[in-house]
């Protein structure tokens, strides 16, 4: 069946958007950031299966020819991870400083606040 | 796996919610094997189950524990949004090549030459590894540059005072017998570890981003386990600092270099007589500078976060 072939784009999705929910949902900030955690490791999810190729391996190369699956969503994953990581860090770091300032990490309280 | 995502998604308590993130992570990166990426397994094992979980237990040890229940109304609208939003994607799905399908047009254009010719070019198997460090040496430089700026950017808003908080206070668990012993059993292994997979990138799963990772656990373990004042000993926050700059600047020089001995920038076969020698050696310290920049901004944020006082 054709239309099953796509399922691995609907996994993806359905990560995808849950990680969205968490976003959207949650008011507490750490929280949101673990959301979109989730959804980042649902695009690299993404890539990875778009470098797939049936009965191919691993892209390290061999004495006999063989199908090697695409090494350049790999690379771009890879990288983004160790990135991505680093940005979270730096997202984390943010919600203690505001929890420094206000005394929360719930955004409304954060609102109220201002207000 | 979707289930953890879920659970995450569900859960009050952060710290059960990040400690679920974890499992998620680790289920990804076998997720990422089955699919042929290694490298990509290793990395998300190395980085999503390990560094990501204790950066946001840190940050837990800073705030709070516990969110605010998600109010009924927000719960449906955001429903309502993620419903929408999905179906639209599923919908352009339909476009998509199958999965595993030969001929969909992420294998063919410039992945033939990559696979074909890059033994030829590069001369060595990992064809991960020739991709990242010389075909798109330029992005890879990108992107330490983006890990080297977040951690300077953690630092900033954090500060760096050698001072000792919730998170490793009274000298770490050093009064855990088991946990000590185990952690210097443990610690060599994972350095000499560390160094394998840095050096050994060019045939296997492996290189600089990897081993950088690695090796910052092995510090982080360190300092969880016999505390912040002991690790900092062992690696002083300025020279840990110099370290994750000097890799930056290490990568960018190889790449001055091509230019003085006449290539172009980031072109590593005129270092050598032959151009893969000058290959080998060009990616060999392009992977030590990402290596050194990837673990000692590692090192350095978790210093931040466990060393972070907040004021009074």
């Amino acid at each position: 069946m054709e239309i099953f072939g796509l399922y691995n784009y609907w996994i993806v999705v359905v990560l995808m958007m849950i990680g969205l929910y968490v976003v959207v949902a949650s008011g507490n900030l750490i929280k949101k950031i673990v959301g979109l955690n989730i959804f980042q490791t649902s695009v690299f999810i993404l890539y990875i299966s778009i470098g797939k190729l049936r009965g191919g391996t691993a892209p390290i190369l061999l004495e006999e020819p063989a199908a090697y699956s695409n090494p350049l969503p790999h690379v771009l994953i890879l990288t983004a991870i160790v990135v991505g990581v680093a940005t979270t860090a730096l997202g984390l770091a943010l919600a203690v400083r505001i929890y420094g300032a206000y005394g929360t990490i719930e955004e409304e309280e954060i609102e109220e606040q201002e207000n | 796996m979707t289930a953890t995502a879920i659970a995450v998604a569900r859960i009050d308590q952060l710290f059960a919610a990040v400690m679920l993130f974890g499992i998620y992570s680790l289920l990804s990166a076998a997720l990422f094997v089955v699919m042929d990426a290694v490298d990509v397994a290793f990395t998300e094992a190395a980085v999503g189950a390990g560094i990501a979980i204790i950066l946001m237990l840190g940050a837990l040890a800073l705030t709070t524990r516990e969110q605010r229940p998600v109010p009924r109304r927000r719960h449906w609208v955001a429903l309502a949004v993620v419903v929408a939003t999905g179906s639209g994607l599923i919908y352009g799905t339909l476009d998509m090549p199958s999965y595993g399908d030969p001929g969909a047009p992420a294998h063919l254009h410039v992945i033939p030459r990559y696979l074909n010719q890059s033994m030829a070019e590069i001369g060595i198997p990992n064809v991960v590894t020739s991709v990242l460090a010389s075909y798109r040496g330029y992005d890879t430089l990108g992107e330490i540059v983006v890990i080297f700026t977040a951690a300077v950017g953690v630092i900033g808003r954090l500060g760096v005072a050698p001072e000792i908080t919730a998170l490793v206070k009274s000298g770490g668990m050093q009064h855990h017998l088991i946990l000590r012993i185990t952690a210097k059993l443990m610690l060599p292994l994972i350095m000499v570890f560390a160094l394998y997979v840095q050096f050994h990138g060019d045939f296997g799963p492996g290189g600089g981003f990897q081993a950088g990772v690695i090796f910052a656990s092995a510090f982080i373990l360190y300092g969880l386990v016999f505390g912040l004042e002991d690790a900092t000993k062992v690696a002083p926050p300025p020279v840990v600092h110099v370290i994750a700059a000097a890799g930056v600047l290490l990568f960018a020089l190889v790449g001055v270099a091509g230019l003085f001995l006449g290539g172009n920038y980031l072109d590593y076969g005129v270092l050598a007589d032959e151009p893969t020698k000058g290959q080998h050696l060009g990616i060999m310290l392009v992977e030590l500078g990402v290596g050194m920049t990837v673990a000692a901004s590692m090192i350095s944020l978790f210093f931040a976060y466990a060393s972070y006082k907040p004021e009074e």
